[in-house]
């Protein structure tokens, strides 16, 4: 059986199955590693990058520096490209709401915040130009809350207040947790259950999470890695960095 | 010949007065002009008005209580993911006026500053909470057939601008050899003549810009710089590839010494009171005890 993290891990490459020749960018060593299994294995021609400066045509594992380049992606190719569309992140938050909305940048109030974040850093860019997914190593309530703080990235109840042009173009295709997938395939894109893990019961989700989550029939349980992809996601993460943020 | 613009950190922040809106260029702790910002905290210049994609520089002015206002799109030492001194006054609310953006925002502002437009139109930041934060930003409506409300950054013009590139010539050629050049051209090309200070590991003759890295580097020309400070090592503790990376352990003291006022007092009388050729000499001498 897999572990935790290598589950997770494949959930995390699902989330960019069939966007094609776009930059697959993960912040952060699971979204990382999430983008870089996808190209190894079922989504080829993503671009992936080492997270500074320069898109790696080769495979190249976490930490590693034996980089083939490929192209050159300073900060400044990164907005235009994500302002381009041409672009799928999958990053963190520190509080997601039913609709999406998220929150890396202060808990408490922005005025004087009791804990002074990232800011919102990209997010507000990010969220309304192209894909972006979520990854979040502990699933809870504390997380998982009826209203964030700060919106540092548009939920789609927010997307569904401005252009039409907005709309066609947010998307957030899916939340990687260490309980379950989930993501906003509902009728209202409130957040819904796609599968738990093995050993997490749907109850076990709902009870980490302070709003209702839509539960659609069935929920599946989340796919482990196939022998291939688990060689993948082995040569990719030779040292094991993944399952210190997941456990 | 071109005018030889060389001074010291010193002269540049002399030049300067209160209450003004300074640049600083890099990105969080990457290639920052650290020997200019510990110019400006030893100065008795107060009320300034910082605009940053902030790393240390920001932490550190603000720990020393300069800011007034600041326009930021985050605030990170990078490999530590949340800057302890820049919280610490967040949380304390010493920040008269925080000014948060989007990053892309942040570029959009500086780069109508620099083609002196009064805004630029995106999308980033609609219905998030930077519009809720900053109640005077305001929409603009595409005059084409779309009709689309868009956010209309309004454009900053700087006072001074101080940004820490590898190499320069004497009057302002400058070379970036790493991998990125972050915004340093935005942040010199949205200032005003006058206050335009780049520093550099080494200055060289204009004829040898060329032997360490191709045109390409060449982004930074001397009708966008005033001043030109050599200062080896002067982006200490922040990375300056390919001449060095970031003091990751020297990062670290800087940081664990934000956990209470006795240890920032101590890293102060340690690093920060005295010129920067002392700064580099405590440094030495630091690296050399551990």
């Amino acid at each position: 059986m897999s572990s935790l993290a290598d589950i997770v891990v494949i959930a995390a490459a699902e989330a960019f199955r069939g966007d094609g020749e776009i930059f697959a960018s993960g912040m952060g060593t699971i979204p990382m590693l999430g983008a870089r299994t996808a190209r190894s294995s079922f989504e080829p021609d993503l671009m992936v990058s080492d997270g500074e400066a320069f898109y790696v045509g080769n495979e190249l594992p976490i930490g590693g520096t034996n980089k083939v380049v490929e192209g050159w992606i300073p900060f400044r190719s990164v907005f235009d490209t994500l302002w381009g569309g041409r672009r799928h992140v999958m990053m963190g938050a520190s509080q997601i709401d039913r609709f999406g909305n998220t929150n890396i940048a202060n808990i408490g109030s922005w005025d004087r915040p009791k804990a002074q974040l990232l800011g919102v850093r990209g997010g507000p860019g990010n969220t309304i130009n192209h894909s972006t997914s979520f990854f979040i190593p502990k699933h809870n309530a504390n997380v998982f809350v009826a209203k964030v703080d700060m919106v540092s990235g548009l939920g789609y109840d927010r997307a569904a207040e401005l252009s039409e042009w907005v709309q066609r173009n947010h998307r957030l295709p899916r939340v990687v947790t260490n309980l379950a997938v989930l993501d906003f395939n509902s009728a209202d894109h409130s957040m819904r259950l796609v599968s738990v893990h093995p050993g997490v019961s749907v109850a076990d989700v709902q009870a980490a999470t302070s709003f209702e989550l839509v539960i659609d029939g069935d929920v599946g349980e989340t796919r482990e890695p196939t022998a291939d992809e688990q060689a993948v996601i082995d040569r990719l993460d030779p040292r094991g960095l993944r399952h210190r943020e997941v456990s | 010949m071109s005018r030889d613009k060389r001074m010291t950190e010193d002269d540049a922040i002399a030049s300067l007065s209160d209450g003004m809106t300074i640049g600083i260029g890099g990105w969080g702790s990457r290639r920052k002009p650290m020997s200019l910002v510990r110019a400006l905290l030893r100065s008795p210049l107060k009320d300034l008005t910082i605009v940053s994609y902030g790393g240390p520089d920001v932490g550190l002015l603000a720990a020393a209580g300069k800011i007034r206002r600041i326009i930021y799109g985050f605030v990170s030492l990078d490999s530590i993911a949340l800057e302890p001194h820049w919280r610490a006054a967040r949380q304390a609310g010493t920040i008269a006026e925080p000014v948060e953006y989007d990053e892309g925002m942040l570029q959009w502002a500086l780069y109508a500053g620099s083609l002196r437009l009064p805004f630029l139109p995106t999308r980033a930041g609609l219905g998030s909470g930077v519009v809720d934060v900053n109640p005077s930003l305001r929409t603009v409506r595409s005059p084409y057939d779309d009709g689309e409300e868009l956010l209309a950054v309004p454009a900053i013009r700087l006072d001074a601008a101080f940004v820490h590139l590898n190499r320069s010539d004497m009057s302002g050629n400058a070379q970036f050899l790493g991998p990125d050049i972050y915004f340093d051209d935005l942040f010199l090309s949205a200032c005003d003549p006058g206050h335009r200070y780049l520093s550099c590991e080494r200055v060289v003759p204009t004829e040898s810009l060329l032997d360490e890295g191709t045109f390409h580097t060449l982004r930074i020309n001397r009708s966008m710089v005033d001043g030109v400070i050599e200062a080896p090592n002067g982006a200490h503790f922040t990375t300056c590839e390919p001449d060095y990376g970031r003091d990751e352990a020297f990062q670290k003291v800087y940081a664990t010494a934000a956990a209470n006022p006795d240890d920032w007092r101590a890293f102060s009388e340690r690093f920060l009171q005295g010129s920067e050729a002392q700064y580099q000499a405590a440094v030495a001498e630091w690296k050399a005890q551990s």
